[in-house]
């Protein structure tokens, strides 16, 4: 029968038109600025650079310097440029740092793959995106020190993730505290068994390397 | 499907004298090619679409190749009459050719009747510059229309026989072909600030007052 | 239904390209003598129904068209020379943005083509992932282009907003997975970025199990109406011959009558397992192009049914498998997928080198355009905007 599909058609939209009054699973609109929306944990836009704390975040910035991600970045947003001198790390290990660490927000195309090829764990993504700037420059190519977010703020945007991570490094860390003091002792070993008069020679050094590492960051506290 | 060696004897006897020979390739994807001479490459072409076992009557793709000219450093081995009674006296000499450059046009064949592909056919040209003439393969597969007119405005190929051959993503009034090798982009594109030396170099150049340095602020 | 001779509307033979190549005649594109009162409209490039910035240039007897040349480009960035200049990795979130509604197929062809050209295993587990983000795209693409085709043959509004309802809960599906709604960026050379969580993937599961519902909504609005009957059938026929000789494909070669889905016909990842049918048309007009998107939609919710069903465990990504500084042997591969819109395919050729020499992209959208003038001679100029809307191009692809 003409007219039928019509028909039918109308029925569709009637039920449809309806629906969206009573249920709730109809319901689209969010009041976007009054009601933040809720992100999945994985939204990602653009990097930040994670420092161990947040009152000093230059400080401890995780970032080395590798320049690995400056590399790798597809369209070339990532700006480094190396310190001269080198400042103790979050384990006291001396490390180079970024003198000069700056993204063009403008440029980066949020791809992750920095964070994929960091070897540091030091470049994650964030997931501000109200970032609307009137300057092109001052407002979207940043520099480290806005960059610079501390673990915490991590923790809270990506907690599953941020957990694995701090878990890795700690591993990481207790695993080089262990060798060190395998080095260590394996070094102290065949002294030990050396004539006395070996042990009181002047030129004996300190004994181990690992007074220096601290023991295990504490877990971060939750902003 | 006859492998690629029955396939370039059954060629060759059907056409002889054309120059058919088969190009290796390296990778584990083994899809090895044809590269067949320009004067019986649409002769080839029709045979492959027609012939009843290959039945390739959908050319896929086409794409061009930029081989540039380069250089070729070579040791050439020469012997001369050593000491009489001795052994030869061999010198090593290093000498550098001009390898000249060409552009390939590669053709990837599928037939859609039997189901089997890719037949991968190439054509060179004889030089970057003034011999850049083939036949166009558009009569033989529609498909190749866009992507020979492409080829032409990319790589700068003239396919002789397209019926439409005109740039297609890039303007008509544009000189020059941006994908072979050589081609060095204008510099006045809209100044992308990324603090990289040569962009910076370059928008210095163009915009002295936009590029005034500090435009990258580094931390204190 | 016949096209107008082209003698009578006083234009010479407009374009004809036999099939024989040695005969060949070079088509003639000027009007002959006499034809005085012909006009020739630019339709685009900003217009809404060239999906894109795109530019018909038409020339109209009447209300009929006599001539027609796609011009396109302004979204050109060469990306094929990016992917020269860049890693083989950098280059997937490029691949992202080309047929920017279809990330999730367009890495998968990508990451196809560079593991064939280094002979990179798959994962099990990766080669599900993969399957079900493809179909999941498929249905995304398919159900916004019922949608947009639905506004270019001017039922404004409705489709497309139901279409779109549709789409978000895919995009929210996606976006929790990568990260990101459009350009996922998910796939690695060997297996995928992320691996999908329990959680994931029974939300996938209960789309899944919806989705039904919602086509025979949309197909109750839409199949059997009696104006969209009238406004598609008949419009823009597509001979199967010309078809393939084209190099058309995807849905757009199915609906004409010609059963060819890569799926089945290279086999790519795990498909053969799959139980599924290919729908194909008959007459190759608007409408079958439609309808056999509707069906290819069932038949992805099928695959995507067994795919959730026998999801295997296992890693999703070789952590040996390199990434960073592939350096593939010298050499070449091609690699090509069923996407959504046709056959996408890279052309990759490696010196041994960290990035290719050559990186070419085989675009559906694009070679699909090839057709657009024939299949319009002889229509109006509404008819021009279904017809292209029923190509399914997205600019992203076509201009690369
Ligand atoms: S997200 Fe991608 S584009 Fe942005 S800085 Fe990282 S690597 Fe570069
Ligand atoms: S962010 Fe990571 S990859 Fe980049 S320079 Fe710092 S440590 Fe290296």
């Amino acid at each position: 029968m003409l007219g039928k599909g019509l028909l039918q058609g109308l029925a569709v939209t009637a039920k449809n038109l309806v629906g969206s009054y009573h249920d709730p699973a109809r319901y689209v609109t969010q009041e976007y600025p009054e009601v933040p929306p809720k992100l999945p944990e994985a939204y990602r836009n653009f990097p930040f650079l994670v420092s161990e704390t947040a009152d000093d975040p230059m400080g401890t910035l995780r970032c080395v310097a590798c320049q690995i991600c400056e590399k790798e970045c597809p369209p070339q947003c990532i700006y480094i440029e190396k310190s001269k001198d080198k400042k103790p790390d979050a384990t006291g290990k001396p490390q180079i740092y970024p003198a000069v660490f700056a993204i063009d927000t403008a440029v980066c195309m949020s791809c992750q793959i920095c964070v994929e090829v960091c070897p540091f764990d030091a470049i994650k993504m964030d997931q501000e995106f109200a970032i609307a700037a009137t300057d092109r420059f001052g407002g979207l190519l940043l520099n480290r020190e806005q960059l610079a977010k501390p673990n915490a703020y991590y923790h809270q945007i990506h907690p599953t993730e941020a957990a694995e991570v701090d878990a890795r490094l700690a591993a990481e860390r207790r695993a080089a505290e262990e060798k060190a003091r395998l080095a260590a002792a394996a070094k102290a070993a065949p002294k030990a068994a050396a004539p006395a008069s070996a042990a009181m020679s002047p030129t004996r050094t300190a004994p181990a390397p690992t007074a220096a590492v601290p023991p295990p960051a504490p877990p971060p506290s939750s902003p | 499907m006859e492998t690629p060696e029955a396939l370039r004897d059954r060629l060759l006897a059907r056409f002889p004298g054309a120059s058919i020979e088969l190009v290796p390739n390296g990778s584990p994807s083994a899809q090895v090619s044809f590269r067949i001479g320009p004067a019986a490459l649409r002769e080839v072409a029709c045979f492959l679409r027609d012939d009843a076992e290959l039945a390739l009557d959908q050319c896929s793709n086409v794409t061009g190749l930029d081989v540039p000219d380069r250089e070729v450093v070579e040791t050439v081995k020469e012997s001369q009459p050593g000491a009489p009674g001795g052994p030869p006296v061999v010198t090593e000499r290093k000498q550098t050719r001009l390898q000249p450059g060409h552009l390939e046009v590669v053709y990837h064949l599928y037939s859609v009747a039997r189901r089997q592909g890719p037949v991968i056919l190439r054509a060179r040209t004889g030089n970057r510059t003034d011999a850049v003439t083939l036949p166009s393969l558009t009569p033989v597969w529609r498909s190749c229309e866009f992507q020979e007119r492409e080829v032409f405005d990319l790589f700068g190929v003239v396919f002789e026989g397209h019926p439409d051959l005109r740039r297609i993503l890039m303007w008509d009034a544009f000189v020059g072909h941006p994908m072979r090798k050589d081609y060095v982009e204008p510099d006045d594109y809209e100044w992308e600030p990324t603090p990289h030396g040569d962009v910076l170099a370059k928008a210095r150049r163009h915009y002295p007052s936009a590029a005034a340095p500090g435009a990258v602020q580094p931390s204190p | 239904m016949m096209l107008p001779d082209p003698a009578a509307t006083g234009l010479a033979r407009v374009r004809k390209i036999e099939g024989d190549a040695l005969g060949l005649r070079t088509p003639a594109f000027a009007p002959t003598e006499g034809a005085g009162d012909l006009l020739e409209v630019s339709l685009g490039p900003h217009h809404p129904s060239t999906h894109g910035v795109f530019r018909m240039d038409v020339v109209l007897d009447g209300e009929r068209i006599v001539r027609l040349k796609p011009v396109f480009g302004y979204l050109h960035r060469n990306h094929e020379k990016l992917g020269e200049a860049t890693s083989y990795l950098g280059s997937m979130p490029y691949t992202d943005r080309l047929d920017y509604l279809n990330s999730m197929t367009n890495n998968w062809a990508y990451a196809l083509a560079v593991e064939k050209l280094a002979g990179i295993p798959v994962t099990e587990r990766a080669e599900y992932v993969r399957v079900v983000l493809a179909e999941l795209s498929r249905l995304l693409n398919h159900t916004c282009l019922a949608g947009f085709l639905m506004q270019d043959c001017g039922c404004s509004g409705t489709p497309l907003m139901y279409a779109f309802r549709e789409r978000e809960k895919i995009l929210d599906l996606f976006e929790s997975l990568s990260g990101s709604r459009m350009m996922c960026n998910v796939q690695r050379f060997g297996g995928c970025r992320v691996d999908p969580s329990a959680e994931w993937l029974a939300a996938t599961r209960r789309l899944v199990d919806g989705y039904g519902a919602f086509l025979d909504e949309f197909e109750a609005l839409l199949s059997g109406n009696e104006i969209v009957m009238a406004r598609t059938q008949g419009v823009g026929r597509l001979p199967a011959a010309l078809a393939v000789n084209a190099g058309i494909t995807g849905p757009m070669l199915r609906a004409s009558g010609v059963g060819h889905d890569l799926r089945k016909v290279d086999g790519y990842g795990v498909y053969p397992r799959f139980n599924f049918r290919v729908p194909i048309g008959r007459d190759g007009d608007v409408y079958d192009r439609y309808m056999v998107r509707m069906l290819e939609m069932r038949e992805s919710i099928a695959i995507l049914d067994q795919a959730l069903r026998d999801l295997p465990g296992g890693p999703i990504l070789d952590p040996k498998a390199k990434q960073r500084g592939l350096r593939p042997k010298a050499g070449e591969a091609y690699g090509r997928i069923e996407g959504p819109k046709g056959e996408i395919g890279f052309f990759l050729v490696s010196d041994g080198t960290g990035n290719p020499t050559r990186y070419r992209v085989r675009a559906p959208s694009f070679v699909n355009l090839t057709v657009l003038e024939d299949l319009c001679l002889g229509h109006t100029v509404a008819d021009a905007v279904i017809i292209l809307g029923s190509i399914d191009i997205v600019l992203g692809e076509v201009d690369r």
